[in-house]
């Protein structure tokens, strides 16, 4: 029974690692750029979700829209400064760009607004226990796990359906065709940035409600560890990402499970190391082929 | 309707068009030949706006178009089909050809114009569902051409088509090719296959390293000693 509780607990953790990767892997679908600033959007998602809680008296909903759209518009605006002008430069640059970002952020919001942590008020979303089979479960875990799927299944519908979506994935198979077609490559790559940072910050404000304390560097282990999901999925692959995050989120509550949550944090990287060294492609990665 | 004035145009510090100027009149065929490397390809991507030139214009119905940015050259009415197809291997064939039309607003030409392209390219239809990375290469050439025509374009740049397919199918290519011209679409085709492109052109350009070298009615051309020899593959 412990099993299966930690087993849940690995689902939650995993969905918001899960929305962190798609923001990761979308990004670096259209621009192959690794955006390591994407986890301190996160966290700037999660004080936002916070202060619309306390500050603005809010419940989850409308925090979860207000951060979605701060982040949004965040993530379009580190895009439009930082990473635009360095379209054409090689890819080491924008790398470490996106690295001098994410400090920038850190200590930037350090700066403003102070170190001090802050806990999210533990009354936003029902914490009724029940029973299943003996299994407590938090009807927490529920609503962040649905949360989660719901806004999975807004992104594939957008990606899919959407005019917008169609043209993403046309400029990330093939940015000088998507021009052909007449797609404004840099309008699709800002509502890249935007989707996926709306994206993060939900994380951000999922995180708080289920951790409860958020401080300022809350990005940079949530970030990383996305990043890996993203790896482990196949980066630049959307459902790769969702599994991905998934998968290392379950991984890691096992860890906890066997007796060794110690460890957790070193496990996502070993799993990052393997899938390096055993299967770089990612779960859902495929080696292309050309036709002529 | 397209005039190109002396234009040079650069990758890096490598100078690959010096100096061409030609010109397309409404409702023709024109065809640029030409060797591997020569600026072809480079020429049609100067006109649809994937280079910028350095110097001097490309003017398309009285606008000077040099340098704009490719979404508002599609958007005044050229398309360009380019060289390998570049079709999206991800998405399906439907999708491919939505994204031609990516620019227009007007739902009922749109289904109108795919119901054309489905007549100029019967397979397509078949294939609508079909993830187009797994088509033929010929297949693949009838999408982009298709894609390309879904923009409504009124003059529409062809790189290669026969490049890679097999000899009937290159024939069936180039008839649509003719098929399309004739309902009102001007046309400048890139082609290696000098004889073929002949054959269909109403004029033709000679282009080496970034030049133009000769120039006249395909005829004309066709007749002359000097492009049998280098081109056409002698006597």
């Amino acid at each position: 029974m412990e099993l299966i509780q930690q087993l849940i607990n690995g689902v939650s953790l995993g969905s918001i690692y899960a929305l962190i990767a798609l923001g990761y892997t979308m990004v670096y679908g259209i621009v192959k750029l690794i955006n390591f600033a994407h986890g301190d959007v996160f966290m700037v998602g999660s004080f936002v979700g916070f202060y619309s809680i306390t500050v603005l008296d809010l419940s989850f909903v409308p925090a979860l829209l207000i951060s979605m759209t701060v982040c949004a518009l965040f993530g379009v605006l580190i895009e439009r400064i930082a990473y635009k002008p360095l379209r054409n430069a090689t890819r080491i640059a924008a790398l470490i760009t996106a690295i001098g970002v994410s400090l920038l952020i850190e200590y930037g919001f350090i700066y403003v607004r102070g170190a001090q942590p802050e806990a999210y008020p533990n009354d936003v979303l029902p914490t009724d226990k029940f029973n299943i089979f003996g299994v407590s479960i938090n009807s927490q875990s529920i609503l962040i796990f649905g949360v989660a799927v719901v806004l999975m299944i807004i992104l594939q519908i957008i990606v899919h359906k959407s005019k917008i979506g169609k043209a993403m994935r046309a400029v990330s198979y093939d940015a000088d065709a998507a021009k052909l077609m007449g797609i404004n490559v840099d309008n699709t790559i800002s509502a890249t940035f935007a989707i996926g940072s709306a994206l993060a910050g939900a994380a951000g404000v999922i995180f708080g409600i289920y951790y409860i304390k958020i401080e300022p560097l809350m990005g940079v282990l949530p970030g990383l560890k996305a990043f890996v999901a993203a790896v482990l999925g196949g980066i630049g692959i959307i459902p790769g990402a969702m599994v991905g995050g998934l998968l290392l989120g379950v991984i890691e509550a096992l860890v906890s499970a066997a007796g060794y949550s110690l460890w957790r944090d070193a496990v996502a990287f070993v799993v990052l190391i393997l899938i390096l060294i055993f299967m770089p492609q990612g779960l859902f990665g495929k080696n292309k082929k050309e036709k002529v | 309707m397209l005039k190109i004035e002396d234009i040079n145009v650069y990758y890096g510090n490598i100078q690959a068009l010096k100096g061409i100027s030609l010109s397309i009149n409404e409702g023709e065929i024109v065809t640029l030949i030409g060797a591997n490397g020569a600026g072809k390809s480079t020429l049609l991507k100067s006109i649809s706006g994937l280079l910028k030139p350095k110097q001097g214009k490309i003017i398309y119905e009285g606008d000077s178009i040099g340098g704009k940015a490719a979404q508002s050259i599609v958007k005044m009415g050229i398309s360009h089909v380019p060289e390998g197809r570049r079709v999206f291997a991800n998405m399906t064939v439907e999708e491919n050809l939505q994204l031609g039309a990516y620019l227009r607003k007007d739902k009922a030409g749109i289904k109108q114009d795919m119901e054309k392209v489905y007549e100029l390219f019967p397979r397509l239809l078949e294939r609508l569902k079909q993830q187009s990375g797994t088509l033929s290469g010929g297949e693949q050439q009838m999408l982009a051409m298709g894609r390309a025509l879904m923009a409504k374009p009124r003059l529409l740049l062809l790189d290669e088509p026969s490049m890679g397919l097999a000899p009937l199918l290159v024939k069936q290519i180039f008839h649509i090719i003719e098929e399309i011209n004739k309902t009102g679409t001007t046309i400048l085709l890139v082609e290696q296959n000098a004889n073929l492109a002949l054959s269909i052109a109403d004029r033709a350009y000679v282009v080496e390293t970034g030049r133009i070298v000769l120039s006249g009615k395909s005829e004309e051309l066709t007749a002359s000693e000097e492009i049998k020899n280098a081109y056409l593959g002698g006597h």
